[in-house]
């Protein structure tokens, strides 16, 4: 480690501090608000002293919205569930379908394998709500609205080009040799395939997996137009708490934490792999 | 008896669509007996490594065959093809130490762990590599990836070995010693291999066959003596040989009493022409266009020779590198003394007829070597 000097430490912390600050108040402010009623939340001028309350984390579990205008059921827990199932199914269906396609994409030049390869990538080029109009007509005659199915295939527009090009970077910086020096000691193509380039990309893989889950899960427009409420994700389903008798916004920050804390605890567990898995990656992320 | 290990025929090579694309390996034919070494010898991107490659089978064969031992090959998975190869880029698994990296080439041969063992540590030993077998490929040096990467071809029974740039990256002593001990290795265990290199140091030190590719094109297949001394075309002669062949454009007039070549700058070489048999007289005056080749080490200085001046005189500790400007273009001498010579002081050339190399000034082929005809 290089030696600084005081002032430089200083200067160094103060600057460290100001971007933690930056970028966790908005989250510190959320945590801050889903222990308070709204009426506390909505005081001028804002107090952080305040009793804090579990009322807001009990309304979310129970399903009952106290609402100045009585009692409003609400599928918190139930949309919750949802976002875990739709994003995990999609990551697993995007993986098993992307990592062999850009395993193929990145060693073998097939006739039209570029323009396959980009076709896949322009799915992230187009608006969502382009998309969506014929979609919703096609998934009506096919009767895919309002199925697990249906929303698992559509993310695939999001997970499995991610997946495709940040995996496909991986495979091909592993050196071609390597394999070819395994099959040549007498292994398949598929054992090579299985038990060296698998692992050897392996760090690529879980970064684009963890990626693809986030994008997954933050995603709104496709859910909201293809689900009705037993099937939406918490993205939509928080819009569940703009009332007729006002925004609770206390409800709306314990959801936020809720639905915070699967990707974020995601997130901290996969940091070994994500920092080096991006930055060992031809896509940086 | 010998029998052919792996036969060549009428091989192409294109990288992109066939008759199209590039075309890195042109109507390659090649035979290799059992137990034999062969170097395959060129310069970059004279199809060595496209022709190595095809053979193990990561190259798709765009036309003609392959065969190993009598069975044609070149559309078997490399799995199916039981040849063995160390990569010029070593190639290790990373995750690997060296010595698994070693032992996994084994795997498929389902030996005991103790003969494993035995033949990892033998195979370390012969290439110097004993202290470092517990470490892994991300922690030792270039050259020690690469005798890893060599002991795990080596210490496999394949039918035939392939190695890309063996030594390429070892330090001129334990190149020297390893080529000795790898020859060996090869010859005891009646292995047969191939080599590809760009060094012919090595080439000569290691293999029964040389291999001379250029442009995707073998231009001559013969052992290393042969190669030296009756190179088959222009190319060869001036690639194998070091310091390499001098080469002069000239003419020939011949009559009944002598030979003549005409050089630049008005350089005349008159030889009598029983310097050169009936033969090669007759191929020589047919000719227009020749190009005159002579090795170094056959050029003597004499005072009734041609007059060059000398531009450039070296003493390399063993020998004396002489080069002279003759007949528009520089002539380079080696002699064994050490010479006391200034820049630009004349000398006197003589070229001996039995070391001409005469070649054809327009397709490059050999026409004579000394009194013999190519």
């Amino acid at each position: 480690m290089e030696t600084m000097s005081p002032l430089e430490r200083v200067l160094r912390g103060l600057a460290l501090t100001l971007v933690v600050v930056f970028f966790m108040f908005p989250i510190f402010w959320i945590f801050l608000m889903s222990f308070q009623t709204n009426e506390t939340i909505l005081a001028i001028p804002p107090s952080i002293v305040f009793s804090p309350t579990l009322s807001n984390y009990a309304a979310l579990i129970t399903g009952k919205l106290q609402t100045a205008a009585g009692t409003l059921d609400i599928a918190f827990m139930r949309n919750l569930g949802n976002s875990i199932f739709l994003s995990v199914a999609s990551v697993a269906v995007a993986l098993v379908l992307g990592v062999p396609a850009a395993y193929a994409f990145a060693r073998h030049k097939f006739k039209g394998s570029e323009d396959i390869a980009f076709t896949l990538l322009s799915f992230r080029f187009a608006p969502p709500l382009l998309v969506l109009l014929p979609l919703t007509q096609y998934f009506q005659w096919l009767g895919l609205s309002n199925t697990y199915f249906g929303l698992i295939w559509v993310y695939q527009l999001i997970c499995l080009p991610l997946i495709l090009w940040i995996v496909r970077g991986y495979f091909e910086d592993i050196s071609a040799d390597v394999e070819y020096a395994y099959r040549i000691a007498g292994h398949s193509w598929f054992a090579t395939f299985r038990k060296i380039a698998l692992p050897l990309a392996g760090p690529g893989i879980a970064a684009a997996g963890l990626l693809a889950f986030i994008f997954a899960w933050n995603n709104f427009v496709f859910a909201l137009v293809l689900a009705s409420a037993d099937k939406q994700p918490v993205t939509v389903g928080a819009l569940a708490f703009v009332t007729s008798s006002g925004i609770q916004y206390g409800q709306i920050a314990a959801a936020i934490v809720l639905s915070v804390t699967p990707t974020l605890a995601l997130a901290l567990y996969a940091q070994r792999y994500l920092v080096e898995g991006l930055s060992l990656g031809a896509v940086k992320g | 008896m010998t029998d052919t290990a792996l036969l060549i025929k009428d091989v192409d090579k294109f990288y992109g669509p066939v008759d199209y694309g590039v075309h890195a390996v042109k109507k390659l034919n090649m035979d290799v007996q059992k137990g034999e070494i062969i170097a395959l010898l060129g310069s970059s991107g004279c199809g060595k490594t496209s022709t190595l490659r095809m053979i193990a089978g990561f190259e798709a064969v765009s036309r003609g065959t392959i065969s190993l031992a009598g069975r044609p090959v070149q559309t078997l998975p490399p799995v199916r093809r039981n040849v063995a190869m160390a990569f010029e880029g070593y190639s290790l698994y990373p995750p690997l130490t060296v010595r698994e990296n070693i032992a996994f080439a084994l795997k498929a041969s389902k030996l005991s762990q103790g003969v494993v063992d035995e033949k990892v540590a033998g195979i370390a030993k012969l290439l110097e590599i004993e202290d470092i077998l517990g470490r892994y490929p991300s922690s030792i040096s270039g050259g020690q990836q690469q005798r890893a990467s060599l002991g795990r071809a080596l210490i496999r029974d394949a039918s035939l070995h392939l190695l890309d740039e063996p030594m390429g990256q070892l330090e001129p002593q334990l190149r020297a010693l390893l080529r000795g001990r790898i020859k060996h290795y090869i010859k005891e265990r009646g292995l047969t291999a191939i080599l590809v290199t760009h060094d012919q140091t090595e080439a000569n030190a290691l293999a029964d066959r040389i291999a001379v590719m250029e442009g995707g094109v073998l231009q001559q297949f013969d052992t290393p003596q042969k190669i030296k001394e009756r190179p088959a075309n222009l190319f060869t002669g001036t690639f194998v040989g070091e310091p390499p062949m001098n080469v002069f454009e000239a003419s020939v007039s011949g009559s009944e009493s002598k030979v003549a070549f005409g050089l630049k700058d008005g350089v005349r070489l008159e030889y009598p022409a029983s310097d050169f048999s009936h033969a090669v007289r007759d191929a020589l005056v047919q000719r227009q266009k020749v190009v005159l080749g002579i090795r170094p080490y056959s050029v003597r200085r004499s005072a009734d020779g041609v007059t060059g001046r000398v531009a450039v005189n070296q003493w390399l500790g063993d020998q004396t590198h002489i080069a002279a400007d003759f007949a528009g273009g520089t002539m380079v001498l080696v002699e064994h003394d050490r010479t006391e010579l200034d820049v630009g002081q004349p000398i006197g050339i003589h070229l001996d007829p039995s070391s001409l190399h005469v070649f054809d000034g327009e397709s490059g082929r050999a026409i004579s070597h000394g009194q013999e005809l190519a």
